[in-house]
């Protein structure tokens, strides 16, 4: 896993939903074709409403017409991201975009364990309202050792909450690698 | 050391006499559920992490029903079921459910309940966030990914975190005019989206228990919309009589313990409550109907898992029975069996399908339809700036097609109240 993550900021409200992250109509494509899965990066986040895709101003494309990934790294969001569906498509599409982290306020459990146990991206959670004093587009460094996030245009840095438990999920690289690493299941 | 309902089921699967709310454990899966938009990845994750050859944990308990996207042309989709269709094959799965015959059952969550699959006391994961609506039969029922699907596919288990309990009692009787529906809505509107993220929701008191198995089901379904990890609901004498009409597999009683103990209680009169609609763009929008009376609706839908159940049309029925409607509405059964019984069961005279026909209604084949979008030729899609109330389950932007439409969730009496007037209106008025 990587120690530093380090890339622009995406910013985005409170209750974004997977129909927002991945709308429904999309989850046809194959999820191992290479060719396909590009559309889960082109379509990412298509499902936000203009005026609140990119904030504070709104209306920041995630994706550039034409192109299937993103030139964001990190997104910034408030309470309880990734509610809605099970479609672990959700946070898979946001790895083919591009993105590495998510910086929340809190998260829906199912998107928190399928962003975990898949090894799509590493959901972590801050008391701060971070998507009121992060803009989108600020370049932002995460240290994973000392859980702080650094917001290098503004030269702030603030404090994450420890993944706790799921750390070694995470470090694994997600729920097969980790059982394995465990032998809780035979190695193959 | 005294136990809620759901630590007593989750104990039982990861074989402990007891356990602890925050506490991760391994659970032993009783039935795993995958649908035709999450069954494919997770087979192939299946095969990726246990080898191309490898065989599931046990094909008995594994349950495969299509019903996101089945009529339509697009064909992605129906590459899709033809995945699910050639791995049931090859692991011998005999509780494949396929599409374009006598088979195919649709909805998954209404469709496990009919062919028996929901048995007090046992653990159900399925690929779909409404998997916990099996907790109305007094089980542990919740959605997970397509990841942890495979991991269970290859090992009949998988880990979770004990939750914490929340208890919303209800006490009274059942007004005519008020449905499980309009409790839900209530509930969501005073804890919000996340009040119940990663916690149980145990439903209680006489007014639950006076509901048929159904209506308990629009409870326990939209558990999720408040982020709960499972709804449940104590099986009574009403649960066994369903069960044992549809299965003789053996099942297990649990209740919780007078001394349990609890994140939180509510309680409510619902001789006190009304009629109530989330309003755009969140299930916890609450708003009374005649507090919205009047909103101008484009689309009436009454379907899905959380409304399209024959108890939902029974409803829908009392309301359109003799009227016309006058904004499109879409009658979407959830399954092949709630069709059938649209067709034999009777209010004052007349089929069910005929009161819909006879208002100007259009029926749909039962699938999931338009409740998640779907692809651009789902039926009941909305387009553009429509306002749709439906029986539904969740109105986030988008969620039913367009991201400019306006979606009110509402009982399927509100729903079929409104058609007829073509604005918000309460059932009261036609009761």
């Amino acid at each position: 896993m990587e120690k530093i993550i380090q890339g622009k900021a995406y910013v985005l409200g409170k209750n974004i939903d997977t129909d927002q992250i991945i709308p429904a109509e999309h989850l046809v494509y194959s999820l191992s074709n290479p060719e396909e899965v590009k559309l889960y990066g082109k379509y990412a986040l298509s499902g936000v409403p203009p005026e609140q895709a990119g904030l504070p101003e709104g209306n920041v494309p995630f994706i550039d017409e034409g192109r299937f990934d993103s030139d964001y790294t990190i997104i910034i969001a408030g309470q309880n991201f990734g509610c809605g569906s099970s479609r672990e498509h959700a946070p898979f599409a946001l790895k083919v975009a591009g993105i590495k982290a998510i910086i929340a306020e809190s998260y829906a459990r199912i998107f928190y364990r399928n962003s975990v146990d898949g090894g799509f991206v590493i959901p972590y959670e801050t008391s701060e309202h971070l998507n009121q004093i992060i803009n989108t587009g600020d370049e932002l460094r995460i240290d994973v050792a000392l859980n702080t996030i650094e917001n290098l245009t503004r030269k702030v840095t603030y404090t994450l909450n420890p993944l706790g438990d799921v750390f070694s999920i995470v470090e694994a690289g997600g729920i097969f690698a980790y059982a394995r690493q465990e032998n809780l299941m035979a190695q193959s | 050391m005294a136990q809620t309902i759901t630590q007593k089921i989750l104990a039982k699967a990861a074989k402990r006499p007891f356990v602890s709310p925050g506490e991760s454990v391994w659970l032993n899966v009783d039935i795993l559920l995958t649908h035709d938009v999450c069954g494919p990845p997770t087979f192939d994750i299946f095969k990726e992490e246990f080898g191309a050859t490898a065989k599931v944990w046990d094909p008995k308990k594994i349950v495969v029903l299509p019903d996101h996207y089945i009529f339509t042309a697009n064909e992605h989709a129906h590459r899709n079921i033809d995945l699910l269709r050639q791995f049931a094959k090859e692991q011998g799965l005999e509780h494949y459910y396929d599409v374009g015959g006598d088979r195919y059952k649709g909805v998954c969550h209404v469709a496990l309940a009919e062919e028996g699959f929901n048995l007090p006391g046992t653990v159900l994961f399925g690929t779909d966030s409404h998997t916990c609506t099996s907790g109305a039969f007094g089980m542990f029922g919740t959605g997970i990914g397509n990841t942890d699907a495979a991991f269970i596919l290859g090992t009949g288990k998988l880990w979770e975190k004990v939750p914490e309990s929340m208890k919303f009692t209800f006490d009274g009787q059942m007004p005519d005019y008020l449905t499980a529906k309009d409790l839900i809505l209530q509930i969501l509107g005073d804890i919000t989206t996340d009040g119940a993220t990663y916690r149980a929701m145990e439903f209680d008191g006489e007014a639950i228990f006076s509901l048929p198995m159904e209506e308990r089901m629009t409870l326990t379904n939209m558990a999720i919309e408040a982020g709960g990890m499972n709804g449940i609901i104590a099986a009574d004498e009403v649960t066994e009589r369903y069960v044992k009409a549809r299965t003789e597999k053996p099942y297990e009683l649990f209740q919780s313990d007078a001394d349990a103990k609890y994140h939180s209680k509510y309680r409510y009169d619902v001789t006190k409550l009304e009629p109530v609609v989330a309003q755009p763009h969140s299930p916890d929008n609450r708003a009374t109907v005649r507090s919205v009376q009047g909103t101008k609706i484009t689309k009436s839908y009454i379907g899905s898992c959380t409304g399209g159940k024959l108890t939902d049309f029974i409803m829908a029925a009392k309301i359109l029975k003799g009227q016309k409607v006058s904004v499109t509405t879409n009658i979407v059964p959830a399954t092949v069996k709630v069709a059938l019984d649209l067709e034999h069961e009777r209010y004052d005279g007349q089929t069910l399908k005929q009161i819909f026909e006879d208002a100007g209604c259009s029926i749909a084949l039962p699938s999931c339809a338009a409740c998640l979008g779907g692809p651009a030729d789902t039926v009941g899609r909305s387009v553009d700036n429509d306002v749709v109330v439906s029986t539904t389950n969740r109105n986030f932007p988008g969620r039913m097609g367009s991201k400019h439409a306006g979606v009110y969730l509402a009982s399927p009496l509100t729903a079929a109240a409104s058609a007829i007037t073509g604005k918000l209106t309460d059932p009261r008025d036609f009761l």
